[in-house]
């Protein structure tokens, strides 16, 4: 009897047992990551996902557990998270290696080909270059799928939060034009998507130099009276005067661009900027001058002066791909001019003599602009000996723009470790849009005049010399190349050089040459195909749309 | 497990012993059990009453006497090493037996998936090794007693810290993304894979002691019922049972000191000094003379020590009323040769299998309990030995603890971050104490029932449970220059696994003799729950206050997947000649979507057994039997759990935007690929198994061909199309190919002396055939291996045509004195710029050997065993970064030491690239030598002693110029292992 109830019992727990089925049991779901509906549920949510897309260009990822950003990137494919895949350090490289303006003492894979204007399409800082703005439109086009007015209605999302989020939306496509722009200068061309093209399922497509200006001059006039006005927007988010500001250099650029010159556009669109209300920082406070005080700790004061800024911030948006990488790799044992703190810095990289030559004062007693003597370094020391010699710290002029100290003497954000910086990098400053003024209506623009120009000029140098104007200059001598070497001296390290040389015809031909100037110490001109960078092998090999640009193949 | 836990095992098995009382018998059957050979009597031979739980064993002479019912009518002699006989009683009270020794062991029983199989039946590779076999001498993790005995089977060790852990291939890696660690399986159930904090190795935690056998299942037919984890080969451990029996006891102690072998071989100080002076003098710069100290100290004769080891293991298995048991603890006392380091293990198990309802009802019950104490030595202080300036005294004045300090002006440690990038090595074990416990238990229960109306069919029922706990307190102190800008850092991690199995299996037996053949077939339902509990904790200061930038902004994250499986089996014997094995597994897996989470696994194998066929009555011949096996198998391990999903992850504090006054944290979208799937392998394998002169040359031959297609590889997707230029996805195919030879022989064997030889051969050869989701014959492949020493700098490549992680260099140009030239490479494709790189040397091996001999005469035996790795070849990335002039003279203004090698290349300059660096680490490692003395019976109470010596990591034999050439690094990269200990040690073994 037991054993017929035992064995009637077992039968059936095995059969129940063989028979269940555990289908719905395997859906399982991540604790703390979010899927979209999540994610989105709400306006906080919101504000979290528009907060990534403006901290794409501050951090190469979403920070780590404890007090390292690394470890936890968006963008991998074997890359570096600071050096490679952020926004600010890897544009740095595009835009200041290959010129007069800096040099990288280090052996890191390729770095060296930069300065040598003999990079390939293998490498692997390119490959970063390229993936980080597309990340970031992708990321966009995302977030404008998921604000839509039936969407926002769809997740009972009304009233202030809906609003902010509609306005938002325009914002996130002033970014997205940015981001092209990064793509339209340094590629020349680039893969295409918008809201359109759904992830994980379309090929994308690639857009032509002339056709991407147009999306961008497109888009930005689109967007122009939906964007907050000008000077209104709060601390870290963009209005009117970014969307000017990035006109007012994509019509400088036009003629490299499309081949059609658009310097009436430009002075209009530079002229809207300095109209706006901006004004330059004169007051110095302790040693520190106007100028100085750009690009300290405290920056974020100055938004009467910079126009648009990426945030980095020591204690909450570290990086060692943005601000914190311009404190440490231009500082070695003179660290103490830099930053407090233990660390050490981390000598890699130095302008070359010829960014010296464009001041006749290297001291900073005169052009407070010339940050260069060091407590340690000299100016005299200006010949680079070797590009192969790991250490070239010992030479070259010594830049000490960036300080993550602030002017008021205040402690910067982290004050237990002091690793990270807090400078903001000024993505568009007033000065540029002087500049450009002057620039575009020397070279033809009628809907401003010269006078206007000079006067815009002497405001910049003004206040690079303190105040004084014994750095103005006359009508005669302002010139085309005076306007060259003026945002060389006003802007150097701001990731403007090569972009600026390529205009003036001078990067890769015999026209101007400086030491190391493709990779020999006299330096020497190099092939036009290095005025732009190629489209990088694994992208080519990823994408069959996409086609290499010339002489790369 | 906490010691209250222990103390509850310990009861149980107390009150289990002293219950042991005897039964009433019938009848009284005495007896002697011979050698057929010699006549000599036999001990230790297993006399059991055939239907019934009653066994006894022989004595010393050989004489036995049992009591049993008087239905009992046949009595069944059995041990390893010998045919089992079956004896009919027929009345007889005495009985006299000859034993025949098995020289083929054809009859063993192997554990294999799901079941256990007579050795001579296997149609599967398929490996067993049993607790005679075992590596010798001191060894702390189960997985080292495989070291050099199975063909195709490679395990090194990560190095010699006390209980770390080791990489295990079986017949290559199969997968490149995906772990190629094997499925390990602890007595019916598969363990977690992956480790879990605070242990270095979840491995260590069973105690070698309590291993029965081993058994490596390699190709597909003998794999493919664990499908979809099953690519990568399976390990089934197997602890030791109860047998039934009088109560045995067995005491092991071992007692082993180990010591540094060799160090690094650097400069002295006197060598550095001349070397900065006459930089100073060719220069004239005084920076970094001046930084000179004076004395000629060895890092390394300071960080080592000599390591003591105790292990203690007591054991009682036997049956009490009837119900056999075996209950054992263990004690392990491991120091580590880098000072500070210690491993420590407690362990307890327990197994009792009574039978119910007429013996139709067997219950398993099986319990592993242990606790392993880790202290982590900081490793870093290896290293930090091995280029730390010799010119400097040990100790100086300073506020770090009075060890020397590289400091600046100011007297702040010299480093990036606010640490020191060169901490002294000594300060860095004496200021940190790092400890970890780890509970871990196994449990299952088993159940099976042979149904009383149906005898041919029987259900097992297998509940599984493995949890483990791993916490620990990482206590850095504030003199540890490394973290003096914090005053210390002290933190605690936590964190919990939980493995649940529900198996439920029928199992149906059956002899047709009408049609000469034999079947047997399970049906089984499969489910596994993995879940895994995180905390997150933020550190604190020495006086308690929390380190801002450590609070994790998640405080716990619990991962889990499932699995849910149907798995079946088909043995078919024709004839006793002709056996054939069909299996399929359908697995479901929570980490695919649900419109791609199904996958089924087939697989089918043949055996013949020649020798029966042709050579049934030779004497030459004792076996011939051919193997061909084919079968799928899948891998998904290594796929994280969600991958399929689209998710947002929220950013850690130090990741936020500030909009107006307020932070926002990120929300990122994650790439996800909804069509990721597992791994598909399909392995075909074609085995001989042969034996000649009864056994005394037996061995096997197997060739095999590993395909892996849907190959989980991290490739590059089009910018724009996913949330990242690179995803995990199912693309590419590689190729396996290898030969195995294993050979044992036996040269002398006789009534004094017989002497084992044996050894394993393995060629295996890995190719990348495809990497692409769209053929392009010019993708150049990932990079990987990432180097210390610049950023971002790889030293391998995965390329479709080579073999995984071949490295990509540059070709050095030599001097005519065979000196590197500092800088100067061949211009590989004469275009006037020397800076190509190629594709040259891989780090996996072409061949591996195994050698094993052992020689007993009378009570002496005598062991050695060798293995040997061949065609591998190391990055010496510690030479690349070291051996030159500007690491002496480091940038940050200190002085570091330097390899003896830069003596030979003098380079100014890190030529990271330079093949120079790629050495040969091909080797041939003397594991032990290992002497055994048996005592034979020492007290009247019948105690048997044996006495135990053994040395292990005897020598190594090597071209290789770094510190050892066994290297678990994947990608081949050398940056100074943990040097693995010459290990001395006693052992005393008692049975009563």
């Amino acid at each position: 009897m037991i054993n017929k109830l035992i064995n009637r019992f077992l039968l059936l727990a095995v059969v129940a047992f063989l028979v269940q089925s555990c289908a719905k049991k395997l859906d399982l779901f991540p604790q703390n990551d979010l899927t979209p509906d999540k994610a989105y549920a709400n306006a906080s949510g919101y504000k979290s996902v528009l907060a990534k897309i403006y901290g794409s260009l501050a951090s190469g990822g979403n920070g780590g557990n404890g007090s390292d950003p690394g470890g936890n990137p968006d963008i991998s494919g074997g890359l570096d998270e600071g050096s490679q895949i952020a926004f600010i350090r890897p544009f740095f490289n595009c835009q200041e290696l290959p010129t007069d303006e800096a040099m990288c003492g280090w052996n890191d894979q390729t770095i060296k080909d930069y300065h040598s204007l003999k990079w390939t399409p293998a490498d692997p800082f390119l490959k970063g270059m390229y993936a980080r703005p597309i990340w970031n439109i992708t990321l966009i086009n995302e977030y404008l799928r998921e604000s839509t007015d039936e969407k926002l209605a769809g997740r009972g999302i009304t009233g202030t939060d809906a609003d902010d989020i509609k306005k938002s939306r325009a914002e996130v496509r002033f970014l997205r034009a940015f981001n092209y722009w990064i793509m339209l200068d340094l590629f020349g061309k680039s893969t295409f998507i918008t809201e359109d093209n759904l992830v994980g399922t379309d090929l994308p497509t690639e857009i032509s130099r002339t056709n991407l200006f147009t999306y961008i001059e497109t888009e930005l006039k689109a967007i122009e009276n939906e964007m907050p006005a000008v000077k209104t927007a709060v601390y870290g988010r963009v209005d009117q005067g970014a969307l000017w500001a990035l006109l007012a250099r994509l019509y400088l650029n036009a003629q490299v661009y499309t081949g059609t010159a658009k310097w009436n556009e430009a002075v209009t669109y530079a002229k809207k900027v300095i109209d706006g209300g901006y004004q330059l920082i004169q007051t110095p406070v302790g040693a520190y001058s106007g100028y100085a005080q750009v690009f300290m700790a405290d920056n974020d004061k100055h938004r009467n002066e910079i126009i648009f800024t990426v945030e980095c911030d020591g204690l909450t948006l570290k990086s060692y791909g943005n601000t914190t990488f311009f404190v440490n790799a231009a500082s070695g044992a003179d660290k103490a001019d830099f930053f407090q703190g233990g660390a050490s810095g981390w000598t890699g990289y130095v302008a070359t003599k010829g960014l010296a030559d464009r001041f006749t004062d290297l001291t900073g007693n005169t052009d407070k602009r010339a940050m260069f003597t060091t407590s340690l370094y000299g100016t005299s020391n200006l010949t680079i000996p070797s590009l192969e010699q790991d250490i070239l710290f010992g030479g070259g002029l010594h830049i000490r723009k960036y300080v993550n100290k602030r002017s008021d003497g205040l402690d910067v954000r982290d004050v237990s470790q002091r690793t990270f910086a807090d400078i903001d990098f000024p993505v568009f400053r007033l000065s540029e849009m002087y500049l450009i003024y002057a620039e575009a209506v020397l070279r033809g623009g009628t809907t401003g005049n010269a006078a206007t120009a000079l006067t815009y000029v002497n405001l910049v140098r003004t206040r690079a010399y303190g105040g004084s104007a014994s750095g103005n200059i006359t009508a005669g001598e302002l010139t085309l190349q005076f306007i060259l070497d003026e945002r060389a001296r006003e802007l150097y390290w701001e990731g403007h050089r090569r972009t600026d040389l390529i205009r003036y015809g001078q990067l890769t031909t015999n026209a101007y040459i400086w030491p190391w100037k493709g990779g020999v110490s006299s330096g020497t001109a190099v092939d036009s195909k290095y005025n732009l960078f190629p489209i990088p092998a694994s992208v080519l090999s990823s994408n069959p749309n996409l086609t290499q640009n010339a002489g790369y193949n | 497990m906490s010691p209250r836990n222990l103390l509850k095992v310990g009861v149980l098995c107390a009150t289990l012993l002293i219950s042991f009382l005897a039964f009433a018998q019938n009848k009284v059957i005495t007896g002697k059990v011979n050698d057929a050979k010699d006549g000599s009597g036999l001990s230790g031979i297993t006399v059991a009453a055939k239907g019934t739980t009653i066994a006894t064993q022989t004595g010393n002479d050989g004489t036995f006497s049992i009591s049993v019912p008087n239905d009992v009518k046949v009595l069944v002699f059995s041990s390893i090493g010998f045919l089992t006989q079956e004896v009919s009683l027929e009345g007889k009270t005495s009985l006299s037996i000859a034993l025949v020794v098995n020289n083929t062991s054809l009859g063993e029983v192997v554990v294999v998936a799901y079941g256990t199989r007579r050795k001579g039946d296997l149609t599967g590779a398929v490996t067993s090794v049993t607790a005679k076999d075992f590596q010798k001498g001191s060894i702390n993790s189960s997985e080292q007693l495989l070291v050099g005995k199975v063909a195709g089977l490679q395990v090194t060790s990560g190095g010699g810290s006390a209980g770390g852990g080791s990489t295990i291939r079986i017949r290559g890696g199969a997968s490149l993304n995906a772990s190629n660690d094997p499925l390990i399986v602890i007595d019916g159930v598969p363990v977690e894979g992956n480790g879990i904090p605070g242990s270095a190795n979840l491995l260590n935690t069973i105690n070698p002691n309590d291993i029965e056998s081993i058994s490596v299942l390699k190709d597909a037919s003998a794999t493919a019922l664990y499908g979809s984890r099953a690519s990568n080969g399976v390990l089934i451990i197997t602890t030791k049972k109860g047998a039934a029996g009088k109560v045995k006891f067995t005491y092991n102690t071992q007692l082993s000191l180990g010591a540094i072998t060799d160090k690094v071989d650097v400069l002295n100080g006197d060598q550095i000094r001349k070397i900065i002076n006459d930089y100073s003098a060719e220069t004239g710069s005084t920076v970094y003379k001046n930084l000179l100290g004076t004395a000629n100290t060895d890092w390394q004769d300071e960080i080592y020590r000599k390591a003591f080891g105790f292990d203690n293991s007591i054991s009682a298995s036997g049956a009490v009323k009837n119900v056999p048991f075996r209950a054992s603890l263990g004690y392990l006392t491991q120091d580590g040769i880098l000072k500070t380091d210690h491993f420590n293990r407690l362990s307890a198990t327990l197994n009792v299998s009574p039978k119910f309802l007429d013996n139709h009802l067997s219950v398993n019950l099986s319990l592993k309990a242990s606790q392993t104490k880790n202290t982590f030595a900081d490793g870093g202080a290896v290293g930090a030995a091995a280029s730390f300036d010799p010119t400097q005294d040990i100790r100086s004045n300073n506020k770090y603890g009075g060890y020397f300090e590289w400091l600046d002006a100011a007297g702040k440690p010299i480093g990036t971050n606010g640490g020191s990038s060169q901490p002294n090595p000594i300060s860095l074990l004496e200021f940190r104490d790092n400890r970890s416990t780890v509970n871990r238990i196994i449990g299952n229960i088993q159940v099976d029932y042979k149904l009383h109306f149906f005898p041919d069919l029987h259900v097992l029922l297998n509940l599984g449970l493995d949890k483990t706990k791993g916490s620990g307190n990482d206590k850095i102190d504030s003199l540890l220059v490394t973290n003096a800008n914090t005053g210390g850092r002290y933190s605690y991690y936590q964190q919990k696994k939980t493995n649940m199995l529900f198996d439920a299996q029928l199992f149906y037996t059956k002899d047709i003799k009408s049609i000469n053949s034999k079947v047997d077939v399970l049906v089984g339902h499969s489910y596994q729950d993995f879940y895994t509990n995180v905390f997150n904790y933020g550190s604190v200061n020495q006086k308690g206050d929390t380190i801002s930038t450590s609070i994790p902004t998640l405080r716990t994250d619990k991962p889990q997947n499932r699995l849910e499986s149907y798995l079946g089996r088909v043995n078919f014997t024709y004839n006793n000649k002709y056996l054939l094995t069909a299996s399929v597994r359908r697995d479901a897996s929570s980490r695919f979507s649900p419109d791609n989470r199904i996958g089924y696994y087939p697989a089918v194998a043949l055996a013949w057994k020649i020798k029966d066929e042709f050579f049934a009555a030779s004497n030459l011949v004792s076996e011939l039997k051919l193997r061909l096996g084919w079968g799928q198998t899948g891998n998904q391990d290594g796929i994280d759990n969600y991958a399929y999903l689209p998710r947002y992850s929220p950013s850690y504090d130090n990741a936020q935007y500030q909009f107006g006054n307020a932070y926002y944290h990120f929300y990122r979208p994650a790439p996800y690929d909804v069509n990721i799937k597992w791994e598909t392998t399909t392995t075909s394998n074609i085995g001989l198994d042969f034996a000649f002169l009864n056994g005394r040359i037996s061995g096997s031959v197997d060739g095999y061909f590993k395909k892996t297609k849907n190959l989980l590889a991290v490739v590059d997707v089009a910018p724009g199309s996913n949330f990242n230029i690179s995803l995990l996805t199912n693309v590419g195919n590689l190729e396996n190919k290898g030969l195995e030879f294993v050979l044992n022989t036996v040269p002398v064997k006789n009534q004094v002396l017989s002497w084992d030889f044996g050894f394993n051969v393995t060629y295996n050869e890995t190719k990348v055939t495809n990497l692409t989701k769209r053929d392009d014959p010019n993708f150049p492949g990932f990079d990987v291996g990432r180097i210390a020493g610049g950023t971002g700098n790889y030293i391998g490549k995965i390329a479709v045509g080579y073999a995984p992680y071949v490295f990509y260099v540059k070709k050095q140009v030599y001097d005519s004195e065979g000196k590197p030239i500092d800088g100067l490479y061949e211009d590989i494709d004469r275009n006037g710029v020397a800076d190509d790189k190629y594709l040259y040397k891989k780090p996996a091996p072409d061949v591996l050997l195994g050698i094993n001999s052992q020689v007993i005469y009378k009570k002496w035996n005598f062991g050695v065993a060798f293995h040997g790795s061949f065609g591998n070849y190391l990055y010496n990335n510690y030479h690349a970064g070291n051996a030159v002039l500007n690491a002496i003279k480091d940038p940050g203004l200190f002085i570091r030491n330097a390899p003896a090698s830069y003596l030979e290349t003098g380079f100014n300059n890190q030529q990271y690239f330079s093949d120079y660096y790629i050495e040969n680490a091909s080797f041939l490692r003397w594991d032990n030598i290992n002497i055994g003395y048996n005592l034979g019976t020492i007290t009247k109470q019948n105690i048997r002693a044996r006495l135990t010596a053994s040395i292990q990591n005897v020598a190594v034999f090597t071209k290789y110029k770094g510190l050892d050439p066994e290297n678990s690094s994947v990608n081949g990269i050398d940056n100074n292992i943990y040097p693995r200990p010459r290990i001395y040690s006693l052992g005393i073994n008692l049975d009563f």
